[in-house]
């Protein structure tokens, strides 16, 4: 994953950091719920080759 | 976050006519410098994972016809209504959500998708399908479309690099949000009313339905209240680190102008991908409406077919598979190869699959799986590419509002794809006594479809400088003043 910094802005604002922790918490929220469909769809789809 | 810096202030008269309370401004998610952008992508797929669920309305469908006593059809409207107000309301809010940014298009997309759910429910528990029209369709439908458009153009704006991965990532959410809802509904039903287990032949009671309404209006709305809380957008002289915009615009068709959403639908090329939008979703719903009765007719011998209800069900899952990588895959394709030629893969190939499918698609099971497989993944990549495609050829000033348009394309597709092939299978016989025959007049429809969208892609060319917007315009002043060019 990169981590592309920010040009400083012309209004001279101090630079940030986002916490890795927050970033992984964002992925692990939607990724948690998308392996879930998969693995069920996952599941299902093999019933086409099973039965 | 980050204070407004640099922007001029606004007029007053030129501000969105309905207040916004503070947290919700888009001065107030301006990205400091430093902040990562890879936080934006699971913002926009917490919207759309949610919404995604508006494909998943099947799993609930017989148990709705029994609840309410009522046919297929009144109950299968829900869905259209919600179809046709998702294209409305992107066209008609898209331009107050380029100006108002994604936390307000988001906060308000999830407390309309999440109305949606409960005045639907409501209608459920009531026995009131009025309700359930209002709720779900008009309500939830407005939702969908401010939710499908609120992280596209943000998305666009923090990777100038590569838009079709980005607007990949989130579009991909949509399939995937399907993927979620259609297992979950099943096993929260089945521990709502215990006497349906989700196999093939029962259907849950309608307090089971409802039950799982008001538990996904929960759900979703603290999912999607999440990406409106972190999502963030970039400064207006923001770049990613190594990024040269000129070698954007060294590209075909890529513009470093900008073109008002006003003007933009006044463009032969908005037009052009209107056409190209139509046929290829039209195509695909051709196969996604008749997925699992489609499979069992192609490989019908007299009463019976060789293809099994559980493997036609997995075949739907299969399906649902190559839709939502489709959008990733071929979306991220297009920052390499580009826009257009991808889209003369998705028509010119898919029209060659279309035909193979109708002429040797039924020869066997794993040719016929391959064929629709690829087609739909083709449809799923034409969702994803198009905002980059838009991006391309109008600039990103208001991109979200131009895409808001273009899916009146996906609203008419949504009433076209299913009317063409139910009606012509009418004309072929009954159901449950079609074979592969019975479906070639309407895939060679989709042929005939695939054919017009590729000429109109290969017409696309560069949009004339008549429609650029003047050079002064910075992105700030033209948020301020999204009209005043509109009647150029």
């Amino acid at each position: 994953m990169s981590t592309p910094l920010s040009k400083q802005s012309t209004d001279g604002q101090s630079p940030v950091h986002t916490p890795t922790g927050l970033i992984a918490l964002a992925w692990t929220l939607v990724g948690v719920p998308l392996a879930y469909g998969l693995y069920q769809t996952v599941k299902t789809a093999t019933t086409l080759f099973t039965g | 976050m980050s204070k407004p810096t640099d922007r001029p202030a606004r007029s007053p008269a030129r501000r969105s006519p309905v207040a916004l309370p503070g947290f919700l401004q888009r001065e107030r998610i301006v990205a400091r410098p430093g902040f990562n952008r890879w936080l934006i992508p699971p913002a926009a797929l917490a919207v759309h994972l949610c919404i995604g669920q508006a494909y998943a309305t099947s799993v609930y469908k017989n148990a709705l016809v029994e609840h309410f006593a009522v046919s297929q059809t009144a109950i299968g409207i829900v869905f259209s209504i919600a179809i046709v107000m998702l294209g409305l309301s992107a066209a008609l809010f898209g331009t107050w959500v380029d100006r108002n940014g994604p936390r307000a298009a988001m906060f308000t997309a999830a407390c309309f998708w999440v109305s949606g759910f409960l005045v639907g429910g409501l209608g459920i528990e009531t026995q009131q399908l009025w309700l359930l029209y209002l709720g779900y369709g008009v309500l939830g439908g407005i939702g969908l479309g401010i939710g499908y458009i609120s992280p596209v153009s943000t998305l666009i704006k923090w990777f100038p690099d590569r838009p079709g991965l980005a607007t990949g990532m989130a579009i991909m959410g949509f399939g995937g949000g399907a993927l979620i809802a259609s297992p979950l509904s099943r096993q929260l039903m089945s521990y709502y009313d215990p006497g349906y287990d989700g196999t093939a032949g029962t259907v849950p009671n309608g307090e089971a339905v409802a039950a799982l309404f008001f538990t996904f209006a929960a759900l979703y709305l603290v999912f999607m209240m999440f990406g409106a809380a972190i999502v963030r957008v970039p400064a207006d002289d923001w770049r990613p680190t190594g990024f040269d915009p000129s070698t954007v615009k060294q590209k075909a068709l890529v513009t470093t102008e900008s073109v008002s959403a006003a003007n933009a639908i006044k463009t032969p090329q908005f037009w052009l991908l209107w056409t190209v939008l139509f046929c290829n979703v039209t195509a695909g719903i051709g196969i996604l409406e008749q997925a699992a009765p489609m499979i069992q007719d192609f490989f019908r011998s007299g009463d019976t077919s060789t293809v099994a209800a559980t493997a036609a069900a997995g075949f739907v899952g299969v399906l649902s598979l190559f839709n939502m990588a489709g959008r990733f895959v071929w979306s991220s394709t297009s920052d390499f190869i580009g826009r257009k030629p991808i889209y003369m893969v998705y028509l010119g190939v898919g029209l060659l699959l279309y035909v193979a499918l109708a002429t040797i698609g039924n020869s066997a099971t794993w040719v016929f799986v391959l064929l629709a497989a690829v087609i739909i993944s083709f449809y799923g990549g034409g969702f994803a590419t198009v905002p980059a495609y838009l991006r391309d050829l109008f600039g990103t000033y208001q991109v979200g509002a131009i895409h808001g348009r273009l899916l009146t394309a996906w609203s008419a597709a949504g009433v076209a794809g299913p009317l063409i092939v139910n009606s012509v299978l009418d004309t072929q016989g009954e159901p449950g006594t079609l074979v592969a025959a019975n479906y070639r007049p309407a895939l060679f429809i989709m042929v005939g479809l695939l054919a017009v969208g590729f000429v109109a892609n290969l017409l696309v060319k560069p949009v004339a400088s008549k429609w650029h917007e003047p050079h002064a315009t910075t992105p700030a002043t033209a948020r301020a003043n999204p009209e005043r060019s509109a009647a150029r």
